[in-house]
């Protein structure tokens, strides 16, 4: 089978997702396009297990779904605890890590 | 015999640590007492060891105890072991003797100074320091007694340690004992190199065949040792650390800087004999560094006003015959010197001690006169140490100085020009010597004087700095706030006595034609001389004569000078106005050694502060590893902007990047 137009849109995808991480400001879409972008790794690997025909590419995406949920999980939290200190909820104000 | 031996260096250590460390219980004078006692002791130990030594065979009196190897590798044998053999224990006799009777006069001396028990524990450890240089059996025991001594001077000299005075001329005298360590250990080096022993008798046992081809190393070395003998004989050019020397208290003036330490320089040259008599060019530098010496230092003390100095000057004058004797080959005559200038020298330094405290410390012999009736006592001690200083016939002073210069004159020759330089300073050392009694003791009392023939003794309102004159008190650090006087207090007395007899009968163990126990005593060191230095019996007469009448002839000229005719001494002054300000500056020799080494030093010093560490060491080395981390964390900084997705677009240019990259190299 012909793996390009899956590909391509994997790409797409990821390149929306990497998009939105870099120019969003708003944690809980920041949240969202990270988890475009795994997801877009995700048809990229079952579109190649597709293509051998074997299911290793299978388990990858679905460990990539418990990793996401667990990100997720984190990602919401921070989102919550800087809702609940009523930080603004941008990440560019909130940088008092800088050096 | 090896126990006593041992102890004579144990006693002293013990008292210093005693002192030192138990100085908070010890009540009143005990740590005077406690320290004299370990002097004393030390004291019989060496004439125990004495004794057993005269038990011996004559072949049999030159003795090594070894108490263990320190260092025996790679052909260095370092071994802590002590010679006793007539020389050293002749050494460790005067040595302990002396020092006896000076801690017995410092027990009372110093009794009211807030050092006390500092003092006797430097003192301590000031004669240990001597004992194990004279009883060292090799080169290795002898430089750290060196500097063990050069160390004890130095705490002694800076004993009153906020005096400025003080402690600058502690400094200087250190630094100078310390370029004669630095020749010692040189010439060591250079004699090692042939012998391959650091033992003495090993040494001396083989020198004629170990330096056979190398008589240039053997010459350098031994000029070395001489720059070790002459800084610590206060020698010329090396001197000018012992005037200054007289800053700390008196009786560490009358111990270390007349009776013990300055000897030093005698004991190494006369220690050294074998190798001196295999090279006559190191002899004759001795020889003539010590003839000049006795006559430049004689003209100084001719000049200079503080008591304490003239009779320093007197002191590196007559080491200068010691060294003359011992370098020219009169090893017997040079030590009998030793020993009677010990005895005289300690008694002078004592008395001028009283003096001074009567003066309420003021040293400058233009405000003393007439202290004859008030101090009768210390005036007698001053009389006897100044007849005998002077050379007058029986005192013991006039034995040893002529046997020197008759054993010289028996070389003949060109050493004759040295016998005649001697005995102009015989005529100057009668002067000077006379010139600071008739001073101090003759003429209309001076106020302080008349205080005391009225029965009490005068202190001045503020304690002051004698040098200076600045304002002292009287706590630690400085001079306690009552002097002490030999007419009141009975240790000092009994020190003066005793060394006052002994100055009058000290001549008698070496009389021509009469007693030569002396020399027959040290004969088993001195066995192996090839000098034979015997003046003829009419040259031994001639040479008495002479000496006793150019004392005579000195104290004559000092009483018409300065008590029969009181103007005079301002006439010849004003008439040798040149010569008087050569004198009275010491020759100059402060400024030249200014010009020549302090001053080029100090300009390096600036060079280095100034320059070299300001811009090579600060500038680039320090400031050039610190601006390079410094841009590179402020850079790195810079990228820790706290910017979320700025680190996120950073992430993916660098996912790009390495896409690209791969991309690239695959195609």
């Amino acid at each position: 089978m012909n793996v390009n137009w899956y590909l391509i849109v994997s790409s797409l995808v990821f390149a929306i997702g990497a998009a939105g991480v870099l120019t969003r400001r708003n944690p809980l879409v920041i949240l969202l396009c990270l988890e475009l972008m795994l997801n877009a790794a995700n048809i990229a690997l079952i579109a190649f297990a597709r293509m051998w025909g074997n299911a290793e590419g299978q388990i990858f995406a679905v460990i990539v779904m418990v990793v996401a949920a667990c990100e997720v999980c984190i990602g919401l939290g921070l989102v919550v605890a800087i809702y609940r200190r009523r930080l603004p909820i941008d990440v560019d104000e909130i940088r008092e890590l800088h050096g | 015999m090896q126990t006593s031996a041992w102890l004579i260096l144990i006693f002293p250590l013990a008292g210093t640590l005693i002192n030192a460390f138990g100085w908070r219980v010890l009540p009143g004078k005990a740590c005077g007492w406690i320290g004299t006692a370990a002097i004393g002791a030390a004291f019989i130990a060496a004439v125990a060891t004495f004794i057993a030594l005269q038990d011996r065979a004559e072949d049999q009196k030159q003795v090594v105890f070894v108490a263990w190897d320190y260092a025996n590798t790679v052909g260095v044998d370092g071994k802590i072991s002590i010679l006793i053999d007539p020389l050293s224990i002749f050494m460790a006799l005067v040595v302990t003797g002396v020092s006896t009777l000076i801690h017995l006069y410092a027990v009372a001396y110093l009794w009211k100074d807030r050092g006390y028990a500092r003092f006797f524990a430097y003192l301590n450890y000031f004669v240990f320091s001597m004992l194990l240089l004279v009883l060292a059996a090799n080169f290795l025991l002898l430089i750290i007694g060196w500097a063990f001594v050069g160390a004890a001077s130095y705490l002694l000299i800076s004993f009153w340690y906020r005096r400025t005075t003080a402690t600058t001329a502690g400094i200087k005298a250190f630094v100078i004992n310390v370029v004669g360590d630095v020749g010692l250990v040189i010439g060591t080096f250079f004699i090692f190199r042939h012998s391959h022993t650091l033992d003495f008798l090993g040494t001396f046992d083989s020198a004629s065949r170990d330096f056979a081809g190398h008589q240039g190393a053997l010459t350098a070395g031994l000029i070395f040792l001489l720059v070790g003998a002459f800084a610590k004989s206060a020698q010329v050019p090396l001197h000018t650390w012992l005037p200054d020397a007289m800053e700390g208290p008196t009786p560490v003036s009358a111990l270390i800087h007349a009776a013990t330490m300055v000897t030093a320089g005698v004991y190494l040259i006369a220690r050294m004999h074998p190798l001196f008599e295999l090279s006559p060019a190191a002899e004759t530098v001795g020889a003539v560094i010590g003839c000049v010496t006795l006559l430049i230092a004689g003209t100084i003390a001719l000049a200079v006003t503080d008591l304490k100095r003239v009779i320093a000057y007197s002191t590196m004058s007559q080491i200068g015959y010691m060294v003359m004797g011992v370098s020219a080959g009169a090893y017997v005559a040079g030590l009998f010197h030793l020993m009677t200038h010990a005895f005289f020298k300690a008694l002078l330094f004592m008395a001028a001690g009283s003096v001074i405290s009567a003066m309420g410390g003021e040293q400058s012999m233009d405000r003393m006169s007439g202290f004859r009736r008030a101090m009768p006592f210390t005036f007698v001690a001053f009389i006897v140490g100044g007849l005998a200083l002077a050379a007058v016939p029986p005192f013991s002073g006039f034995f040893s100085k002529d046997e020197i210069l008759t054993d010289i004159g028996a070389r003949g020759g060109l050493w004759w020009i040295l016998v005649v330089g001697g005995y102009i300073g015989a005529i100057l050392t009668a002067i000077y010597t006379w010139r600071m009694i008739f001073r101090t003791f003759w003429g209309d009392p001076c106020p302080e004087a008349r205080d005391l023939e009225e029965g009490h003794l005068y202190h001045p309102e503020a304690p002051f700095n004698p040098s200076n004159g600045e304002i002292e008190d009287n706590d630690v650090g400085f001079p306690g706030p009552e002097h002490m006087i030999a007419e009141r207090s009975g240790e000092m007395k009994i020190a003066m006595s005793v060394l006052a007899v002994l100055a009058i009968i000290g001549g008698l163990l070496q009389i021509p034609f009469v007693t030569d126990a002396l020399g027959h005593f040290l004969d088993p060191t001195f066995a192996d001389s090839n000098l034979d230095l015997s003046p003829s019996d009419g040259l031994v007469v001639v040479g008495l004569i002479l000496g006793a009448g150019l004392s005579l002839l000195g104290i004559w000229i000092a009483y018409v000078v300065w008590v029969k005719r009181p103007g005079t001494s301002t006439a010849v002054r004003e008439r040798l106005h040149p010569l008087y300000k050569l004198f009275v500056n010491k020759w100059y020799f402060d400024e030249l050694i200014n010009a020549i080494v302090v001053r080029p030093f100090a300009w390096a010093g600036r060079f280095g502060q100034q320059t070299f560490e300001r811009v090579v060491v600060n500038g680039v080395f320090v400031g050039g590893t610190t601006g390079i981390v410094k841009a590179g964390s402020a850079a790195a900084r810079a990228l820790q902007n706290g910017f979320l997705r700025a680190y996120a677009a950073l992430l993916v240019l660098g996912l790009v990047g390495v896409a690209l990259y791969f991309l690239l190299q695959s195609s």
